[in-house]
């Protein structure tokens, strides 16, 4: 689409045509990079220029505007599904006043984009959202203050819609772009441009549509998955049968005989074949898998065994918050209440296994992958080849949905490592499901221990609780032990854990008003590979936490919407329970004893968003199970982008969260995983889920905050305490399946 | 074993020199470029490679190019109509259901398929029509609400 504010043809041909400007001005490589389809069509890596950013604190590496009269957003942030690429154009149209269909987006893309590190912990909006927001402000702040001297007239005189900017006396106008004479923005952003009130804003708070989703409907190229390069091959990873699994022998002539084979890869027990169709590459790794002879290490413990060598043999433990003579003053209280739960190991279960495509040229790597963090897996990817990291080039493109760190980085290192041996052509690598159930890192198996005393009065006098857990970050930040394909080589790069991280105490600490909290990690090493899994050591920690908080309230004999309110002091928390306690007509609830209602309720990370839910479960008519009805939820994310984005993302949040509670733990025994498709690891299926209602309340005068993860831990603790109410008795371990139809 | 095959694709006439054990899957996206079906699975438990095969929604995965010979195949790239998309394309945009879309398609299929054989399904029907198809993002409840757009506006075209 061209725009009416495009310089003229003649200009554009100009600029097209001259070497340096071309250099100098981001025409082709910012056109060309508009279109996801074009790039799936290959055209990337034709040689295109492309410009990097040059830091964080320029406009430039945020807002860029073309000579085709275009705005286009760089973010170093992913798009995961989460609909960020459409609330992130939103946010720079608002601050520079361009209609959004002139607006496109760059995600993380090491030849341009920012390095913003990982897309996780529901940081995008809270941080890439605010960079984008203050470059747009100051790139307009900086074209209006030009426009300003050309014309001799005050900024005050000066408006600004869909990038003309017009004297108010009508005397002058001119396009950002005929401005800018292709010029770069390549001015600081120094914070002195002013942020546009929220009471004028026209897109923020807009449930605009993502623009991705029709061409997803129509079946348009828009995966890694589907990425077609010239003269690319296929390959397949050929993994041990367990994780110590040891190669004892493989028949490699017969597997270079089949159809197809152009190599076979061997490295210690890293073994990949190529193969010219991606048909052939998967027969010969069916042929592989009879091929070659392993030894396996027998997993240990046993998952009968795991919670109590989890306490048995965790590393010395860790104060996390520390409160003197709590024993004491639990102790002391009227009331004392302990409990332990459990959560066991689940896992991302991406919908499509991990995909990505590499090619190694003239000792130069681009690798084009569906990684959260394109930056870290450059550097990740220059320790375990051996390379510079500005010989490599890492290009995000959507995955399937990821929901933390699943196989993405690792099919990434296998592509490079396989690409390196097979110069010259473009590799692309799937997994097969197996692998991605088999290998991805799961979320960590937790027990959590809590104790706790009430006064009088039902208030809470002191808290104490323990964490048992495996670590929830082993992401690749530069060290090549992280990666499978690392791990398994000849001379194998060690994997150093390097610390578990704060992911395992996660909202650990209640955000209720208690004096005195008392909270211990202690780390294991457990069996199972570990990373993270949307919302970390959160989701067992909340669904821990607000069991208990429900325990707590019956054992003071208070309404859980009171108890709740009474133990709190945080405004927007009230608020968002008192919401709920209305939208779910909770006076009015069912009181027959045929359905349960559960609470729950927890602020993310103790600073993002604020997310309250009720969940509703139904008593089956025969058998004595129960189904889960319905949830719904209500979340404070501060000044909401786009509240149609939030709502999805919501309630993704709460049935996914649904479907861990209730169906999913990985399996394994001594031979390894057996949970290695959809039969053996169930999840959630469309006649099962809940019908789910999610309220926002709107704070456009807040800052946003990040929401994407606030709905994985109330619900699972909402479920479980629905689902006690109608038991009778308490239940202390997920997933709940026995008692659901 | 290598032979030719023919097959109808999106209303086009096409033939393949194919391995008659490969699975239509592999056909359609590498030598028919449409990557609207996916792989998922492997084994039809998720449902992400769905096609039309004489109107009714199956995994490619699992069909075998030795028994499609003449077989008619819609993928979701062929579900426009001049140029002018499938009502329930617009539905799936129209109610904004996706989050990373890799399902979509199965989805999408799958609900094609139903409302040819029944155009005002009931919500029990919709979910049972959707429920060979996984989707991990949770956007179940967008898909279900999506569907039920798109049979009322045809029923009341």
């Amino acid at each position: 689409m061209t725009s009416p504010n495009s310089p003229n043809s003649s200009r554009r041909s100009f600029l097209k045509n001259t070497g340096q400007l071309l250099i100098g001005f981001n025409l082709l490589p910012l056109t060309f990079c508009q279109s996801k389809s074009e790039i799936l069509d290959g055209g990337i890596s034709s040689g295109s220029q492309v410009r990097s950013s040059m830091g964080s604190d320029i406009i430039d590496s945020w807002i860029r505007l073309d000579a085709e009269g275009k705005v286009t957003v760089l973010t170093g942030k992913m798009e995961l599904g989460q609909g960020i690429r459409t609330a992130l154009m939103q946010m720079a149209a608002e601050e520079l006043d361009v209609n959004m269909d002139i607006v496109t987006i760059i995600n993380g893309d090491t030849g341009q984009t920012a390095d913003e590190g990982y897309t996780a912990g529901s940081g995008t909006i809270e941080r890439s959202g605010a960079s984008i927001r203050k470059a747009a402000a100051e790139a307009k702040f900086f074209m209006v203050n030009m426009a300003s001297e050309k014309w001799d007239e005050s900024p005050e005189n000066l408006s600004v819609k869909n990038g003309l900017i017009q004297s108010k006396n009508g005397k002058h106008k001119i396009s950002y772009w005929e401005l800018l004479d292709g010029k770069f923005l390549e001015g600081k952003v120094t914070g002195n441009a002013p942020l546009k009130n929220p009471k004028d804003h026209t897109l923020v708070g807009k449930g605009i549509l993502r623009e991705d989703i029709r061409k997803m409907a129509q079946g348009e190229a828009f995966f890694v998955h589907d990425l077609r390069l010239p003269e690319m091959v296929h390959a397949r990873v050929l993994r041990p049968p367990s994780y110590g699994s040891i190669l004892i022998d493989l028949d490699k002539e017969s597997v270079l005989a089949l159809p197809g084979v152009l190599k076979l890869v061997v490295d210690g027990r890293f073994i990949a074949v190529i193969a010219k169709r991606e048909y052939q590459a998967i027969k010969a790794l069916e042929f592989l898998k009879s091929a070659a002879k392993w030894q396996t290490e027998p997993l240990s413990p046993q998952q009968a065994d795991l919670f109590s060598e989890m306490k048995k043999k965790s590393l010395p433990p860790q104060q996390v918050e520390e409160a003197k003579h709590i024993n004491t003053i639990i102790g002391n209280s009227p009331q004392i209440l302990e409990a332990t739960y459990l959560r066991p190991y689940q896992m991302h279960a991406s919908a499509g296994p991990s995909c990505a495509v590499a090619e190694w040229k003239d000792g130069k790597l681009t690798v084009w992958t569906p990684t959260q963090g394109v930056y870290p897996l450059r550097s990740t990817l220059s320790d375990f080849l051996g390379i510079d990291t500005k010989d490599i080039r890492c290009i995000g493109l959507p995955g399937s949905g990821c929901y933390g760190h699943n196989g993405a980085d690792d099919v990434s290192a296998d592509a490079a490592f396989i690409a390196r041996s097979f110069p010259g052509k473009p590799v692309r690598v799937q997994w097969m499901r197996e692998d991605e159930h088999a290998w991805e890192p799961y979320g960590s198996a937790m027990l959590l221990k809590l104790k706790a005393g009430l006064d009088a009065s039902g208030k809470i006098t002191g808290w104490d609780c323990g964490i048992w857990s495996d670590t929830h970050s082993t992401r690749p930040g530069g060290k090549a032990g992280h990666f499978i394909a690392a791990r398994h080589l000849e001379k194998p790069f060690e994997f150093q854990p390097g610390g578990f991280s704060g992911g395992s105490y996660r909202n650990s600490s209640p955000l209720y008003n208690i004096p005195s909290k008392n909270i211990v990690l202690h780390n294991y090493k457990g069996p199972l590979r570990t990373s993270a899994l949307r919302g970390l050591g959160a989701y067992g920690n909340i669904f821990a936490l607000e069991s208990f908080m429900d325990e707590l309230a019956n054992l003071a004999a208070i309404d859980p919407f009171e108890f709740r309110i009474k133990n709190l002091d945080n405004p927007r928390a009230i608020e968002v329970i008192k919401t709920l306690k209305s939208k779910c007509n909770w006076e009015n609830r069912d009181q027959s004893g045929r359905v349960g209602y559960g609470l729950a309720f927890a602020q993310y990370k103790n600073s993002a968003s604020y997310f309250a839910v009720v969940a509703e479960i139904h008593k089956s008519p025969t058998g004595g199970k129960f189904r889960l009805h319905k949830l719904t939820g209500v979340i404070d994310s501060g000044q909401c982008i786009n509240p149609d984005g939030l709502k999805n993302q919501t309630e993704g949040g709460m049935i996914q969260s649904a479907s861990w509670t209730i169906m999913e733990a990985v399996q394994y025994d001594a031979n390894g995983i057996t949970s290695k498709d959809w039969n053996s690891y169930p999840i959630m299926r469309t006649n099962d889920v809940p019908e789910v209602e999610v309220h926002i309340i709107d704070r456009p005068k807040e800052k946003p905050l990040g929401a994407g993860e606030a709905a994985q831990g109330p619900v699972a603790a909402a479920i479980v305490n629905a689902l006690s109410s109608l038991l009778d008795k308490r239940v202390y371990e997920l997933p709940l399946k026995d008692y659901f139809v | 074993m290598i032979e030719k095959i023919k097959l109808l694709i999106n209303d086009k006439k096409r033939e393949f020199e194919v391995d008659l054990e490969e699975p239509l899957l592999y056909i359609l996206r590498e030598d028919a470029n449409l990557y609207g079906p996916k792989y998922g699975c492997g084994m039809g438990q998720c449902g992400a490679c769905m096609v039309l095969v004489d109107g009714r929604a199956q995994p490619s995965c699992l069909l075998t190019c030795g028994n499609l010979h003449e077989a008619k195949i819609k993928t979701i790239e062929g579900l426009a109509k001049n140029g002018n998309p499938h009502p329930l394309q617009e539905a799936f945009f129209e109610v904004q259901a996706a989050q990373c879309g890799y399902c979509l398609n199965g989805m999408l299929i799958s609900a094609v398929s139903l409302l040819e054989e029944n155009p005002s399904p009931s919500i029990s029907e919709i979910k049972e029509a959707l429920n060979r198809v996984l989707c991990r993002c949770g956007t179940h409840s967008r898909f279900i609400k999506a569907v039920q757009l798109a049979s009322e506006k045809s029923q009341n075209a």
